[in-house]
């Protein structure tokens, strides 16, 4: 989850060996996600596009995007042995991600560029995580 | 006292120190010698001037540490501070108290006897150790304007003007027998009523969330524990708060302050739609559990079941179980209705919040779930684990009572098993209490929620009636078999299905408004159903041991029959 500014917000990950790895790939597809989004150029923005779909397949994984209309941007890294999932589940777990956002949003006491240490958000991305391993 | 309760060596007067320096004056007062070991006697309460009425009423025990309550009535503000007979003066002005009612951050094994009060001062005294214990009794009244907690201060004296609050505070430790820290009591439900409405007049508008912030701010607790407070109030996320979701913020804010730990979710006693039914119908014999709570310091002794289920999964089942023994004593209460009401929306809460914050898709469900749970909670009265109901649509009397007894059967497999009721004997019930049952039970039988006294009586006796004509009543068995089919049970097991057609409703009989009789009846049919529920789980569960002996009898058979053929033929 990265902000305006592309700093990250909230980073969550399965535990695995190598999650550094993962951490750079989620910032280097930072890159993608903003070159995506200058290529939209003046056009308005809706939700359709605001789903970035695969933005780098490589040749162990695959990466998605999503960018709110106030540019906060969902990063997601994804297993390419985990063929099953379908471009709709991506999506459908990028609005879950982004209902939990807004839910966030709505606490005055959160500061938008503060890290997200809200324990709602955690087990949601938790659940999140655990149905698709 | 002062020395010997460690106060002078630490410097001050932290929670331990202070029920030490208590207990010790008992003992002076009661003429013990001042040393440690005389605080392991019984010791009466201490006494201590121009205190009204506190100690020797509620806290007569001799626990390790004295909850010591002091009342601070309301219509005498003007009163200054107590005498202390024996030692120095242990009030603490550096402690601007602000709460109208404090009592005193009641150690663990305590609470159970001290309400939560509104405590700021109280509070305080967790935050501020320097300032020792609360005794802002006194001084509440004179240092509203202290400096920390000004505004915290002028509001509390705005508000604690109310005069009747010391009886009712009295009334209330009283009531709370069943003591549930995340519970609100009624003096605090008033305070946070008034504190709303300092903020915006009208009752059902929301407080904005920047308004909200402010206010929670001068609580002084860090900002992310508020976060996590709002997060847990604001049930709707809509970045407002409504005066139930106020309540339950202000409430949890107020524990919080006096040391307890935040909870994951939201307990059912701070759920919104049980708070504005509350606000509406104060139910003080609410026995809504807590099983959400972080471990609250062994403030919830009694509840040990509600502990190892909330332990073991703290998810539905387990809900549902605490939810409707809480319900069973709603049921008990005068207003029946209403917990019913509340009490299916606060379930669905519960699954909802356990689901991690979906919207209120579920709320449809629990409102036809209330009539299953009502009977539940009649059988129930041992706080064993009752299924979920499933839910349930109004109309279809006979359907509901059959579900009753699913479910009462599933719960009383599980009561055998858990061994809780005597073993019963194995004869049935005699015929005629069936059909005596059954006049009541086909009366009574009208899942109405606008008619809890008679839907008590109808579960109770619907029940009861299942339980109690079993085999003899074969016709009505299969009529309801027949029904039972239809229905939307998901707790539909083979076992149960003999049983599961038992109770001969018919649902157009007229409902009879005991309303006179009805806790009576109720009791008795409770008992009456515990014990043929016991009698029919026992004989299931024989029956179905019986079965299985003939199974490999038979399976024997057969094969002694396959291998005898070929010698017979030959």
């Amino acid at each position: 989850l990265f902000s305006l500014q592309n700093y990250p917000l909230y980073i969550r990950s399965v535990p695995t060996e190598n999650e550094l790895k993962f951490h750079y790939t989620v910032h280097t597809s930072l890159d993608v996600v903003d070159e995506k989004i200058s290529a939209m150029g003046k056009a308005l923005v809706d939700q359709r596009e605001l789903y970035l779909g695969l933005l780098y397949p490589t040749e162990d994984y695959k990466v998605y995007g999503y960018v709110t209309n106030s540019k906060v941007k969902f990063v997601m890294v994804v297993d390419s042995s985990n063929t099953a999932l379908r471009d709709n589940e991506i999506r459908s777990m990028f609005r879950k991600l982004h209902n939990s956002y807004t839910d966030i949003m709505c606490n005055p006491f959160y500061n938008p560029g503060d890290r997200i240490h809200s324990r709602a958000f955690d087990t949601m991305v938790n659940s999140m995580m655990m149905q698709m391993c | 006292i002062t020395e010997v309760c460690g106060a002078k060596r630490v410097g001050y007067f932290g929670p331990a120190q202070f029920y030490i320096a208590l207990k010790l004056i008992a003992a002076a007062q009661s003429g013990f010698p001042v040393r440690i070991e005389s605080i392991k006697n019984e010791l009466p309460l201490p006494r201590f001037m121009a205190l009204k009425n506190d100690t020797e009423v509620r806290y007569g025990t001799p626990a390790e540490f004295h909850g010591v309550k002091f009342q601070v009535p309301h219509a005498t503000l003007e009163k200054n501070s107590y005498k202390r007979t024996d030692e120095g003066d242990k009030q603490e002005p550096k402690s601007p108290p602000m709460s109208p009612i404090c009592s005193p951050p009641a150690s663990p094994s305590t609470y159970q006897r001290v309400p939560l009060s509104y405590g700021y001062g109280k509070a305080r005294s967790g935050l501020e150790q320097q300032h020792g214990a609360p005794y802002e009794v006194r001084h509440s009244t004179h240092q509203q304007d202290g400096p920390s907690s000004g505004n915290y201060g002028a509001k509390s004296a705005l508000t604690c003007s109310t005069p009747n609050r010391s009886l009712s505070v009295e009334r209330e430790q009283q009531d709370s027998s069943l003591d549930d820290p995340w519970r609100i009591t009624e003096e605090q439900r008033d305070y946070y009523i008034n504190q709303f409405r300092s903020l915006q007049p009208d009752l059902n508008a929301f407080i904005s969330g920047s308004v909200a912030k402010n206010f929670f701010t001068k609580s002084k607790l860090p900002i992310p524990e508020l976060s996590h407070i709002w997060e847990l109030s604001d049930v709707d996320c809509d970045g407002a708060l409504t005066l139930a979701e106020f309540c339950a913020a202000f409430h949890l804010v107020v524990a919080r302050k006096n040391g307890y730990q935040l909870p994951e979710t939201l307990p059912e006693t701070l759920l919104p739609e049980y708070l504005q039914a509350a606000c509406l119908k104060p139910m003080r014999d609410c026995a809504l559990f807590d099983s959400y709570s972080e471990p609250l310091p062994g403030s919830q002794q009694p509840r040990d079941f509600s502990r190892t289920e909330k332990s073991s999964a703290g998810e539905v089942p387990d809900n549902s179980a605490l939810l409707q023994d809480g319900k069973k004593d709603d049921k008990q209460a005068l207003k029946v209705s209403t917990t019913l009401k509340m009490i299916p929306k606060e379930f669905q809460h519960l699954t909802v919040k356990t689901a991690a914050q979906e919207s209120n898709a579920l709320r449809a469900r629990p409102r036809s779930r209330s009539y299953s749970s009502t009977s539940i909670e009649d059988a129930m009265k041992k706080g064993e684990e009752p299924p979920t109901p499933p839910p349930r649509p109004q109309k279809s009397h006979s359907r509901a009572s059959s579900l009753d007894l699913n479910k009462i059967f599933q719960q009383n497999t599980q009561a055998v098993r858990s061994g809780w009721l005597p073993p019963p004997p194995p004869a049935l019930p005699p015929r005629p209490s069936v059909s005596q049952t059954e006049q009541p039970s086909e009366v009574e039988l009208h899942p109405q929620m606008n008619r809890p006294p008679s839907q008590a009586e109808e579960n109770s006796s619907a029940k009861k009636e299942v339980v109690l004509s079993q085999p003899p009543s074969k016709p009505a068995r299969r009529k309801l078999r027949t029904e039972a089919q239809g229905l939307e049970t998901p707790e539909l097991s083979p076992t149960i299905n003999v049983t599961s057609s038992l109770p001969a409703v018919k649902p157009h009989l007229p409902v009879q408004k005991q309303s006179s009789k009805q806790k009576r009846a109720i009791q008795t049919a409770i008992r009456k159903n515990k014990e043929a529920n016991a009698v029919l789980a026992r004989l299931n569960s024989e029956l179905q041991q019986q079965l299985k002996e003939v199974h490999k009898e038979r399976i024997a058979l057969e094969t002694q029959l396959e291998q005898l053929r070929p010698v017979t033929v030959l």
